[in-house]
């Protein structure tokens, strides 16, 4: 009984002991950021390996899932008899829901992993104190332009998979029966406000902001070797993707409060 | 001006000159999960002064260092840089201080994601904005070839040798002058003969810069070659402080079975 009493303690306290140290990390990181000298270069370069380096991926997952929204969407809209609200229908799937949340889980397990597991293998091997020793601030050089990267470039991220979803899904639904791409854009765009399109997109520098933090803070904080860098990478994809979800529930009540 | 100290003494107090200390460590504590690893240490070590600190494995010489540049802090007790107390500062303020330390990492801490070139001119990157670009390449290759590197420049650190790593963190380490200079086991892992030579940097850069400088080390013949001045620390306090031949003089047993089995 007391082995379960003194592991739930040890949870409990564990629990905490992470969030306070985030918390700490954290105020550390924007101290850091607001305060001169700023990094551009290595920005730059963050913004690349973000960026860039991801629109591949996300292009892909986007394509694949306007594909999978296009045939679920006509098998379902012709059974009800609603076959005109296709468009629509693709449209706000795709922009509201699906696109920033598949572009938020893509990034998070490639560039998430990536930066955990790249800060962790620098922090096991001392560069870190390197950096620090060498009188740079690790948090503003390493931490700060990373989490800032991941902000800027998850919205632009969004709309190339929006985009990529929306011309496949299109095609798809163009296979089985004539649609002008100019048809299905201006009847899935119908109406629709600015209002009801940016602030999901613009919800994912949230999702950055998320994923950047947590990856960050799991590298830096790394110890023990191959296997701590191992534990890094693996604990940043899955608790960025989780907090991630979580945050989602927050932000679409936000957005449904405020914006609609 | 020759200085001379107490042996086995906690405290080295110049007798003559009184030069003022560039680095005084006093009283210092400090635990890891409640290990106690630093035991109330004190060391002091003046301008153009080379102190080795010896001993086992596991007794705080490492962490002696990292208290010094300030990359973990003093449980209690005080580290003065030029008379400045750096236990509690903050980082922004910490770096101006480090800016005028050098720091030479056991395994060298190369950054792997650059080339040799550009691991040497990263400190310079950052802190001599005054310099062009090409003043800062010049700079950069004086310092390779002061640490006989110059062929290897644009060599990625997984491609060169442990002896080599040594040497172009020993390189970075003086990209900014450092006027202090600590050394954590630069003859680590290598050879006798690049152990030799690493050496001979350190008393060839000593004799030409003047700095103060601190090296950890478990070689007692690379200590007794390079340092004016040892302390022998065991149980996370020093022992004895003062010349080789003050060690080989002492009655003290650990002093005496360190010496043996080195």
């Amino acid at each position: 009984m007391s082995v379960i009493a003194n592991s739930a303690t040890t949870l409990f306290n564990g629990f905490f002991e992470w969030f306070g140290e985030l918390g700490i990390f954290s105020w550390r990181v924007l101290t850091a950021a607001v305060t001169p000298p700023y990094e551009w270069r290595e920005l730059v370069r963050q913004l690349d390996e973000v960026g860039s380096k991801s629109l591949p991926l996300v292009a892909m997952a986007g394509a694949a899932i306007g594909v999978i929204i296009s045939l679920e969407a006509r098998y379902s809209l012709t059974r009800f008899g609603a076959k005109s609200m296709f468009p629509a229908t693709l449209v706000y799937s795709v922009v509201q829901v699906m696109g920033p949340v598949i572009t938020g889980l893509v990034v998070s397990g490639r560039v998430g992993a990536g930066m955990g597991a790249e800060l962790a293998s620098m922090k096991v091997t001392e560069q870190i104190d390197a950096i620090e020793a060498s009188a740079i601030n690790p948090y503003r050089l390493l931490a700060a332009t990373r989490i800032l990267a991941c902000i800027l470039m998850l919205p632009l991220l969004t709309l190339a998979t929006d985009a990529c979803a929306l011309l496949t899904g299109w095609f798809a639904q163009a296979l089985v029966e004539p649609l002008s791409f100019h048809q299905f854009i201006s009847s899935g765009f119908n109406g629709a406000t600015f209002n009801a399109f940016l602030p999901q997109t613009f919800k994912t520098a949230v999702y950055g902001l998320i994923i950047g933090l947590i990856a960050c803070f799991q590298g830096m904080r790394t110890r023990g070797g191959a296997a701590g860098v191992g534990r890094a990478a693996t604990n940043s994809v899955v608790l960025a993707s989780l907090f991630l979800i979580l945050a989602d529930v927050v932000l679409v009540k936000f957005i449904l409060v405020f914006f609609t | 001006m020759a200085t001379t100290y107490d042996i086995a003494t906690q405290q080295a107090e110049p007798k003559q000159g009184g030069l003022a200390s560039v680095v005084a460590v006093e009283s210092v504590y400090k635990s890891f999960a409640g290990h106690k690893v630093l035991n109330g240490i004190s060391l002091r070590v003046n301008k153009g002064e080379t102190l080795a600190v010896l001993g086992r494995s596991g007794t705080g010489k490492s962490v002696l260092l990292r208290l010094i540049i300030g990359l973990d802090r003093p449980d209690s007790g005080s580290i003065c840089i030029h008379g400045q107390n750096i236990a509690g500062l903050a980082l922004d303020r910490m770096g101006e201080i480090r800016k005028r330390m050098g720091f030479l990492f056991q395994q060298a801490a190369l950054y792997d994601s650059l080339t040799v070139r550009e691991n040497v001119a990263f400190p310079l990157e950052h802190h001599r904005g005054d310099l062009s670009k090409s003043e800062r390449a010049d700079r950069v290759r004086q310092l390779l070839i002061e640490v006989g590197l110059d062929g290897d420049i644009s060599k990625m650190p997984s491609d060169i040798s442990g002896g080599m790593q040594k040497r172009v963190g020993l390189a970075r380490a003086l990209a900014l002058e450092p006027e202090i200079l600590l050394l954590d086991e630069p003859t680590a892992g290598l050879d006798p003969i690049s152990s030799g030579e690493i050496d001979e940097l350190i008393l060839k850069l000593q004799r030409e810069r003047q700095m103060a400088s601190i090296v950890v080390t478990h070689d007692l013949h690379s200590a007794k070659t390079i340092a004016g001045r040892l302390a022998l620390l065991n149980e996370g306090d020093v022992v004895i402080e003062g010349t080789f031949e003050d060690l080989q003089r002492s009655d003290i047993g650990f002093v005496k079975e360190f010496l043996q089995q080195s």
